[in-house]
C-alpha cells in the first residue's frame, strides 16, 4: 500500500471531496495562496479556484459564523483555525449557535460544518499556540469531535466529517503531520464513533488518543519485553465515544490507562475513566491510571516541555503501576 | 405592520396572565423596519434577525398561530418548545432563525450569503441586528469580511436608542452606526425607521445594488422600541417623556395616514384589515393555547442529525 503523511492523506480527503460535491469549500487564514501554515490545503487555490478557497481575514468569529451560515443555508464548509487554541475569539458561533441550532429551531435546521484545527504543543510555541482543548467541545452536547492518530484514519475520517450533517470539530494533532503510514487508494471511509484496537493484548488495555497512540504503541512493545501485553485502542472519535470497543478489552484485560493530551483536571481522560467505572467497574483488578499533560500552561523550552508533555517514560510508568497492583 | 402590532400586544397579555414559561422581546414600535426592509426580499432571499424578532418573522408571512405556541412553550411551536421566543426559524420562509446572542447573527449572515453563492443561487441575505450589536466584535469582523468578497448582504442596524439600561449615546462612540460604513468603503446610509417608505426604498436600492453584485451596504434605522427591553425585565429604566415623544411618531398610524392620504386605501378598508388582523390573532391564540406540552421525551430529539450523506 502507498505510503503518504498524515498532512497529505488529510489533503486527499480535502482534494476529493472537493472533487466529488460542489457544496464543499474551503476557508481559513492562510489556507489558500499558502496552502495552509501546515500544508493540509497545499495546491486546492490552484485546482478549485478563489471561490472555494477562500483565504480570509485574520478575524475567527467571522470565520465560524460564515462557517455556521454557509452550512443552515446547504453548503459544505470546512473552515480552518490555524491553531485551536484561536477557536477561543470563535467560541460564541461553535458553542451557541453550531452546537445548537438544530435543536434550538426543534429540528428545522441543520449545520453540517467542519471545523479542523491543529492541537498539541511541542514545537515550542508556546501557551497560545499549543493547547489540547478538545475536552472542551465534547463537553458540549449537539458538537461531534475527532482525532485522528494515523494517515490513513485522518483520510477516512475526515471524508466522514465532510459528509456528516452535524456539526464536527477535526482536530489534527501537529506532530503528527510528518508521520507517513499507509493509506489504502480506493474512497474508503471511516465511520464516527468507531475506535480502533491498533495493538491486540491481554493484560492491560492502554485508551490513547492523537500522537499518544504512537507512543503507547511505541510503550507497548517495550512492555511487551517486560511481558506485559498491552492492548492499545484508539477511540479515533472521541464523541461520539465507542464505548463497546473500551469496555470490551478492559473486561478481558481487567486492567486499564488512559492516556490524552489534554490537561489532567476535568480532562478526556477523566471521562474515558468514569465511564469504564460506570459500564464496567467489577472488571477492574487494578486502580485505573490517567497520564495527562500538567496542569500549567505549556512553556517554551524544551526542557520544560517535555516536563509537562505526556511522554512514552510516563506510560511505561503508569502501566507497571497497574499491572503491579 | 397592523399584525406585528397586535400580535406583540398578545404577548404582552399573554405573558401578564402567567402563560410565557420564559421570556421576549417586543418590537412595538419598530415594526416599519420589518415590514419596509421584509418588503425589499425576493423569493430566494434571506434574512437572519435578532432576540427582538417576532416583527421579521411576521413581515415574511410566518404562522402566527405557530409563533406563539412556540413562545407558550408548546409542541407545536415552530422550535416544538425548544426554543421559545428568540430561535423561531423558517428556512422555506428565508427566516435563518432569530438568535439570543447579540450580534451572533451578523456572520451567519455573512455565511448564508457564501452558502447561496456555492449553490449557484442568487439571493440577498437582509442581516437585521440592534444598535448594541454594532459595538460587538462580530459587527466589525463579519461587515470587513463582507466587503472584501463583496457579498450580497444588507446590514440593517435597528437603532431603538437603548440597550437594556444604557442609551446609545452612552455605548456608541461616534454616536452614528451608518457612518461607519465609510471605513469598510460601502455604502452607509442612516433613515427614519418608522418611516416605512424611507425604510423600503433604502433597503430596496442597496438590496438592488448587492443583487447586481456590488458588494454589501449598512443602513441604520432609527427608531424606538414602545416596551421595556424583555418580558423579564419590566421595570421602565427609560425617561416616560422620551417614551410619550416616540410614541408620538407611531410608525403604524403614520403608515394609516400615508395610505389614506394617498387614497391607496380607505379608511373603511383599513378597519376592515384591522378586523381581520384581529380575528386572525384569536385564532392563533387559540391554536397556541390548545396546543398541549411536549412530550417530556422530545427533549432528548433534535441534538444531531442521524445517519450520514
Amino acid at each position: 500500500m502507498r505510503q503518504i503523511s498524515f498532512a497529505e492523506a488529510l489533503n486527499q480527503a480535502l482534494r476529493e471531496e472537493m472533487q466529488k460535491d460542489s457544496r464543499v469549500f474551503v476557508m481559513g487564514e492562510d489556507i489558500g495562496r499558502m496552502g495552509g501554515l501546515f500544508k493540509v490545503t497545499k495546491g486546492l487555490l490552484e485546482e478549485f479556484g478563489e471561490d472555494r478557497v477562500i483565504d480570509t481575514p485574520i478575524s475567527e468569529a467571522a470565520i465560524a459564523g460564515a462557517g455556521v451560515g454557509s452550512a443552515l443555508v446547504g453548503a459544505r464548509p470546512v473552515i480552518e483555525f490555524q491553531f485551536l487554541d484561536f477557536i477561543t475569539l470563535g467560541m460564541d458561533q461553535v458553542v451557541n449557535h453550531a452546537a445548537k441550532l438544530r435543536y434550538m429551531t426543534g429540528g428545522s435546521v441543520s449545520v453540517p460544518l467542519v471545523v479542523r484545527a491543529p492541537v498539541c504543543g511541542g514545537v515550542g510555541l508556546g501557551a497560545q499556540h499549543s493547547q489540547s482543548l478538545e475536552a472542551w467541545f465534547v463537553h458540549v452536547p449537539g458538537l461531534k469531535v475527532v482525532m485522528p492518530s494515523t494517515p490513513a484514519d485522518a483520510k477516512g475520517l475526515l471524508k466522514s466529517a465532510i459528509r456528516d450533517h452535524n456539526p464536527v470539530l477535526f482536530l489534527e494533532n501537529r506532530l503528527l503531520y510528518a508521520q507517513t503510514g499507509p493509506v489504502p487508494e480506493d474512497d474508503f471511509t471511516i465511520a464516527i464513533g468507531s475506535a480502533d484496537v491498533k495493538r491486540i493484548g491481554k493484560d492491560i488495555t492502554i485508551v490513547a488518543t492523537g500522537r499518544t497512540v504512537p507512543l503507547s504503541l511505541t510503550a507497548a512493545e517495550k512492555l511487551a519485553g517486560e511481558g506485559i501485553d498491552a492492548e492499545v485502542i484508539d477511540p479515533r472519535t472521541i464523541k461520539p465515544l465507542d464505548k463497546a470497543t473500551i469496555v470490551n478489552s478492559v473486561k478481558k484485560t481487567n486492567r486499564l490507562v488512559v492516556v490524552s493530551d489534554g490537561w489532567r483536571t476535568c480532562g478526556y481522560a477523566a471521562e474515558v475513566m468514569a465511564m469504564v467505572v460506570e459500564e464496567c467497574f467489577f472488571d477492574l483488578d487494578a486502580p485505573i491510571q490517567r497520564v495527562c499533560g500538567k496542569d500549567v500552561p505549556m512553556p517554551v523550552a524544551p526542557a520544560l516541555q517535555r516536563a509537562v508533555m505526556v511522554s512514552e517514560e510516563d506510560i511505561l510508568r503508569a502501566c507497571r503501576v497497574a499491572v503491579s497492583t | 405592520m397592523f399584525l406585528i402590532r397586535n400580535f406583540e400586544q398578545k404577548v404582552d397579555e399573554l405573558s401578564k396572565a402567567g402563560l410565557v414559561p420564559g421570556t421576549a422581546h417586543l418590537y412595538v414600535g419598530m415594526e416599519a423596519i420589518a415590514v419596509g426592509s421584509c418588503a425589499a426580499m425576493e423569493q430566494n432571499d434571506l434574512l437572519t434577525s435578532t432576540h427582538r424578532g417576532h416583527g421579521h418573522c411576521i413581515a415574511r408571512q410566518l404562522d402566527p398561530g405557530r409563533m406563539l405556541a412556540e413562545i407558550l412553550g408548546r409542541a407545536d411551536g415552530y422550535c416544538r418548545g425548544k426554543g421559545g421566543s428568540m430561535h423561531i426559524a423558517d428556512i422555506s420562509r428565508g427566516v435563518l432563525g432569530a438568535d439570543g446572542i447579540v450580534g451572533g447573527g451578523i456572520p451567519i449572515a455573512v455565511g448564508a450569503a457564501l452558502g447561496m453563492q456555492r449553490r449557484g443561487i442568487d439571493a440577498v441575505v437582509f442581516c437585521f441586528f440592534g444598535d448594541g450589536a454594532s459595538n460587538q466584535g462580530s459587527f466589525h469582523e463579519s461587515i470587513n469580511l463582507a466587503a472584501v468578497l463583496r457579498l450580497p448582504v444588507v446590514f440593517i442596524c435597528e437603532n431603538n436608542l437603548w440597550a437594556l439600561s444604557a442609551p446609545f449615546a452612552e455605548t456608541t462612540a461616534g454616536g452614528n452606526v451608518a457612518k461607519r460604513a465609510a471605513a469598510y468603503g460601502i455604502p452607509g446610509e442612516r433613515v427614519d425607521g418608522n418611516d416605512i417608505e424611507a425604510v423600503f426604498k433604502t433597503i430596496s436600492d442597496l438590496a438592488i445594488r448587492a443583487r447586481k453584485g456590488a458588494g454589501p451596504a449598512l443602513v441604520e434605522c432609527l427608531s424606538y422600541r414602545w416596551e421595556p427591553h424583555s418580558l423579564f425585565t419590566r421595570g421602565e429604566l427609560r425617561p416616560q417623556s422620551e417614551i410619550e415623544k416616540w410614541k408620538s411618531k407611531d410608525p403604524v398610524e403614520r403608515f394609516r395616514d400615508q395610505l389614506v392620504r394617498r387614497k391607496v386605501a380607505t379608511s373603511k378598508t383599513i378597519e376592515q384589515i384591522d378586523a381581520e388582523v384581529s380575528a386572525e390573532l384569536i385564532k392563533a391564540v387559540d391554536f397556541a393555547k390548545s396546543s398541549p406540552a411536549p412530550e417530556p421525551e422530545t427533549a432528548f430529539e433534535d441534538v444531531e442529525v442521524q445517519g450520514a450523506a
